[in-house]
C-alpha cells in the first residue's frame, strides 16, 4: 500500500463518517462541524487529484465562507434539539427512508457500471486541475458557461440587496 | 413644551463668561470624510510622544524629593548627648485632633540621666497611624521640641496592630552610638534640641 | 521506495518547519513584549522594566503566570467544543507561515535548501484559505462558551472578518493582475530587481486597502469589536482563563506577525535588500551569509510592520458597529472594485502598446 492510497483511504473514511455524523448529530451546530471535516477530506481528495486550485477554493468559499454563514446563523438562533418538534408524521419517516434507499441502489448500481473503478488515485499526474489549464479552459473553450453563471451570481446579489431594502 | 433650536438656547442663556464657544456642525468637507488626514495626524501626535521625555521614576532606585513641608511620619527626637526630649506632658495628645497620641509618664530613677533629659519621661507613647490625620499639631504643641513629623511615610502592613506604633518604632537613632543613622532619620529640616 | 528517496528532503523541511514555527513564536512572544513597551513610550510612560535587564523576561514572566492560572471550564460549556476553540485559532494562526518566503535559498551538505516551507502554485490562495478558517476558532471557543457576550463576540468576529475578506480578495485580484502569478515566491522573486519593482509602487491603493483589511482580519484596533471590553466584557474570550485565554492572545500576535509577512511578500520586496546589488554581493560573501542578511532584511520589514500595528493601535479610537460595516462595504469594496477595473484596463493597454 502505498503512501497515497493510505492517504486516500484515511480522507474517504474521514469524508464518509463525517457526512454520517453530520445527519445523525442531534445538535446543529455539531452537524456544521462535521460537514466543515467532509468539506476538508473532500479536499484533500482534489489535492490527491493535483487539483490544488479546486481544493483550495473549495475550503475558502465552502468551509470558510458558506459554512460561517450557516454556523453564524444557526448560533444567532440558538437552535438545538429542545425547538425542535417531534417527528411524529410516520408516512414522512417511511416515504424517506424508502427514497433513500432507492438513491443508495441508484448509486451503487452506477458505480458498478463505471470502469474508473481500478484507478482510485491520479497522484503528480493530470494537470487539469491546475489553475493555468484552469483558467485557459474556462475562458476559452466554457467562457459562455463562465460568464452565464457570473450573471447568475451578479442576479442573486442583487436580489439579496433588494431583499435586505425592503426588509428595512 | 417647546422646543428651542441651539441658537436660541444660547440667546437665552445668560453668558456667565465670555469663553463660550458654539460648536460648530458644519456638514464634514471631502477631505475630513476622507478620515486618512485624521488619522495620519493622530499617528503624528503619537509617534511625537515617543521622544518626549517620560515623568514617571524607576521608583525604588530613584525617590522623588519631598516637599520641605512634608509632613510626615512622626519621630520622637532626642538630644545631642543622646537623651530622650520626651517629658511626657501630654501636650500633643491634648493637641490632637484625631486623638491618635496615647502615652504613659513614668518618673526618672537616679542613674537613667544618660537616658532621659528631664525628671519625667514617657515609659509609653503610643500613635496610630491609622487614626492619625498628619496635621503636625503635635509639632506645634510640643514645648520640648520632643516630636516632629519626618519627611517618610507610613509603609503598608497587613495588619491593623502594625500600624500601632510604639517607641521603638518612633524614637529618632542615638547620635552616639549611630551617629550616621541619626543623621538620616533627622533629615534636613529637623534641628536637635539645644 | 518513495520514503527512502524523500528521507532527505523530509528531515530538510521538518527542520525547516520547527524554525519557523520556533522563530514565529519567539517574534509572537516578543511582540506582547514590544506591544507593551510601544504603548508605554507613546503614552510617556516607561513600561515592563523588571523582569531581567530593560524587562526583557517580561513574556516569560506572562507566560508562567497565564500557565499557573486556574483552568476553568464552564459548567454548561461542550467541553471537547471548548477546548478545540484556542487550538484551532492557535493552529491556523500558525498555519500562514508555510507558503512565505523567508529568504532565498541556503547551501547545506551539498543541497541548495529553499528558505519556504512549501512553494505551492496557489500561495495566496492558501493564505487566504487558512485566514477563512482563523474565524472558526473564535466562533467555536464563544459558543462552547455558553455565555451571551461571548456569543456576540463571535459573531462580531466571524461578520467582521467575512466582510473584510471580500476587499482583501479583490484588492489582491489587481495585485494578481500584475504579477500573473499565485506564488509567493515568484512574486518575491519578480520584485528583486530594486526598490522600485516592489507591487507598493504599482498597487499603492490596492496595498492600502489590503493593510486596512489585514487589520480588521487580526482584530486588531481600530477593528477590535469582538473584543470590546467595555461592551461585551472580554469578547469571545470571557470565559477562557489559563492557557486557553493565552491561545487567544497569543494567536492574535502570530497572525499580526504572519500578516506583516505576507504584507512585505507581497508588497514590499520580500527578502530583497534595497540599494543593493544582491547577486554581485552573494558572490563576495557567500549564499549562506547573504541567506541570513535576506532573512534578517525581511524580519526587519515585518517588524516595521508589527510597529505600524502597534502605533496604529495606540492612536486609533475603535470604529462603532455600523461604522466599521459601512467601511467595508461602502468604501473599501468598491474602491477594491475600481481599483481592480483600473489595474485591468492598464494592463490590457500595455499589451496593446498603448493604443485603444
Amino acid at each position: 500500500m502505498s503512501i497515497t492510497e493510505i492517504l486516500f483511504w484515511f480522507l474517504s473514511v474521514l469524508a464518509v463518517g463525517g457526512a454520517m455524523l453530520l445527519v445523525a448529530s442531534k445538535n446543529p451546530v455539531h452537524s456544521i462541524l462535521y460537514l466543515i471535516i467532509t468539506f476538508f477530506a473532500v479536499s484533500g481528495h482534489y489535492i490527491l487529484l493535483n487539483a490544488q486550485f479546486l481544493a483550495i477554493v473549495n475550503i475558502i468559499v465552502y468551509a470558510g465562507a458558506i459554512m460561517v454563514l450557516f454556523l453564524f446563523v444557526v448560533m444567532l438562533m440558538n437552535l438545538n434539539a429542545d425547538s425542535e418538534p417531534p417527528q411524529k408524521n410516520r408516512l414522512l419517516l417511511y416515504s424517506g427512508t424508502i427514497a433513500g434507499c432507492c438513491l443508495l441502489l441508484v448509486l451503487v448500481a452506477a458505480l458498478k457500471q463505471s470502469s474508473t473503478t481500478s484507478q482510485l488515485v491520479e497522484m503528480g499526474g493530470g494537470d487539469a486541475g491546475l489553475i493555468k489549464n484552469l483558467g485557459m479552459a474556462l475562458f476559452s473553450d466554457y467562457v459562455f458557461p463562465f460568464e452565464i453563471s457570473s450573471v447568475l451570481f451578479l442576479s442573486a446579489m442583487i436580489g439579496a440587496v433588494v431583499i435586505s431594502k425592503k426588509e428595512a | 413644551m417647546r422646543s428651542l433650536s441651539k441658537a436660541q438656547i444660547i440667546t437665552y442663556m445668560q453668558a456667565l463668561t465670555n469663553r463660550a464657544k458654539q460648536v460648530e456642525r458644519k456638514p464634514m468637507t471631502l477631505l475630513e470624510r476622507a478620515y486618512l488626514p485624521a488619522i495620519f495626524k493622530g499617528m503624528a501626535i503619537t509617534f511625537g510622544h515617543m521622544f518626549k521625555k517620560r515623568p514617571t521614576i524607576n521608583y525604588p532606585e530613584v525617590k522623588r524629593p519631598f516637599s520641605p513641608v512634608f509632613r510626615g511620619l512622626h519621630i520622637l527626637n532626642r538630644d545631642e548627648e543622646g537623651r530622650e526630649n520626651c517629658t511626657a506632658c501630654g501636650l500633643c495628645a491634648v493637641a490632637c485632633p484625631a486623638e491618635a497620641i496615647t502615652m504613659e509618664a513614668a518618673e526618672r530613677k537616679a542613674g537613667e540621666e544618660n537616658l532621659y533629659r528631664e525628671e519625667k519621661y514617657a515609659a509609653k507613647y503610643e500613635i496610630n497611624m491609622l487614626r492619625c490625620i498628619f496635621c503636625g499639631l503635635c509639632e506645634e504643641a510640643c514645648p520640648k521640641d520632643a516630636i516632629y513629623l519626618s519627611e517618610t511615610f507610613a509603609p503598608a502592613n497587613f495588619q491593623r496592630k502594625g500600624f500601632i506604633y510604639g517607641k521603638d518604632d518612633l524614637l529618632i537613632p542615638n547620635p552616639i552610638t549611630e551617629p550616621e543613622a541619626f543623621a538620616e532619620a533627622r533629615g534636613n529640616r529637623a534641628q536637635v534640641a539645644r | 521506495m518513495l520514503l527512502s528517496i524523500e528521507l532527505a528532503l523530509i528531515l530538510e523541511k521538518l527542520a525547516l518547519i520547527v524554525v519557523v514555527v520556533m522563530s514565529s513564536l519567539l517574534i509572537a512572544m516578543y511582540a506582547t513584549f514590544a506591544e507593551r513597551k510601544v504603548a508605554a513610550i507613546m503614552q510617556d510612560r516607561r513600561g515592563p522594566n523588571r523582569a531581567g535587564p530593560f524587562g526583557i523576561l517580561q513574556p516569560v514572566a506572562d507566560g508562567l503566570k497565564l500557565f499557573f492560572k486556574e483552568e476553568i471550564i464552564p459548567n454548561l460549556s461542550s467541553k471537547f467544543l471548548f477546548i478545540l476553540g484556542p487550538c484551532l485559532a492557535m493552529l491556523t494562526a500558525m498555519m500562514t507561515g508555510a507558503v512565505i518566503p523567508w529568504g532565498d535559498k541556503v547551501h547545506f551538505f551539498d543541497r541548495d535548501i529553499p528558505l519556504q516551507i512549501a512553494d505551492i502554485n496557489i500561495g495566496i490562495l492558501y493564505v487566504f484559505g487558512v485566514v477563512s478558517m482563523g474565524v472558526y476558532g473564535i466562533m467555536i471557543g464563544s459558543w462552547a462558551s455558553n455565555n451571551k457576550f461571548s456569543l456576540m463576540g463571535g459573531l462580531r468576529a466571524a461578520s467582521q472578518i467575512i466582510s473584510y475578506e471580500l476587499a482583501m480578495g479583490i484588492s489582491l485580484i489587481a495585485l494578481l493582475m500584475t504579477t500573473g502569478t499565485l506564488s509567493l515566491k515568484e512574486i518575491v522573486e519578480q520584485q528583486q530587481e530594486s526598490w522600485y519593482s516592489w507591487n507598493i509602487i504599482k498597487q499603492p491603493l490596492g496595498f492600502l486597502i489590503f493593510l486596512i483589511c489585514a487589520f480588521a482580519e487580526c482584530n486588531r484596533t481600530p477593528f477590535d469589536l469582538p473584543e470590546a471590553e467595555n461592551e461585551l466584557i472580554g469578547g469571545y474570550h470571557t470565559e477562557y482563563s489559563s492557557m486557553k485565554l493565552g491561545f487567544f492572545l497569543f494567536a492574535e500576535y502570530i497572525n499580526m506577525f504572519l500578516s506583516s509577512a505576507v504584507m512585505v511578500s507581497l508588497f514590499f520586496g520580500g527578502y530583497d535588500i534595497p540599494f543593493l546589488n544582491d547577486a554581485a554581493f552573494a558572490e563576495k560573501i557567500g549564499i549562506n551569509w547573504m541567506a541570513l542578511l535576506h532573512a534578517g532584511m525581511f524580519l526587519l520589514k515585518a517588524a516595521s510592520f508589527l510597529f505600524l500595528f502597534m502605533w496604529v493601535r495606540w492612536t486609533i479610537p475603535r470604529f462603532r458597529y455600523d461604522q466599521l460595516m459601512n467601511l467595508g462595504w461602502k468604501v473599501l469594496i468598491p474602491l477594491a472594485l475600481i481599483n481592480m477595473l483600473v489595474t485591468g484596463a492598464f494592463i490590457l493597454l500595455q499589451q496593446n502598446n498603448w493604443h485603444f
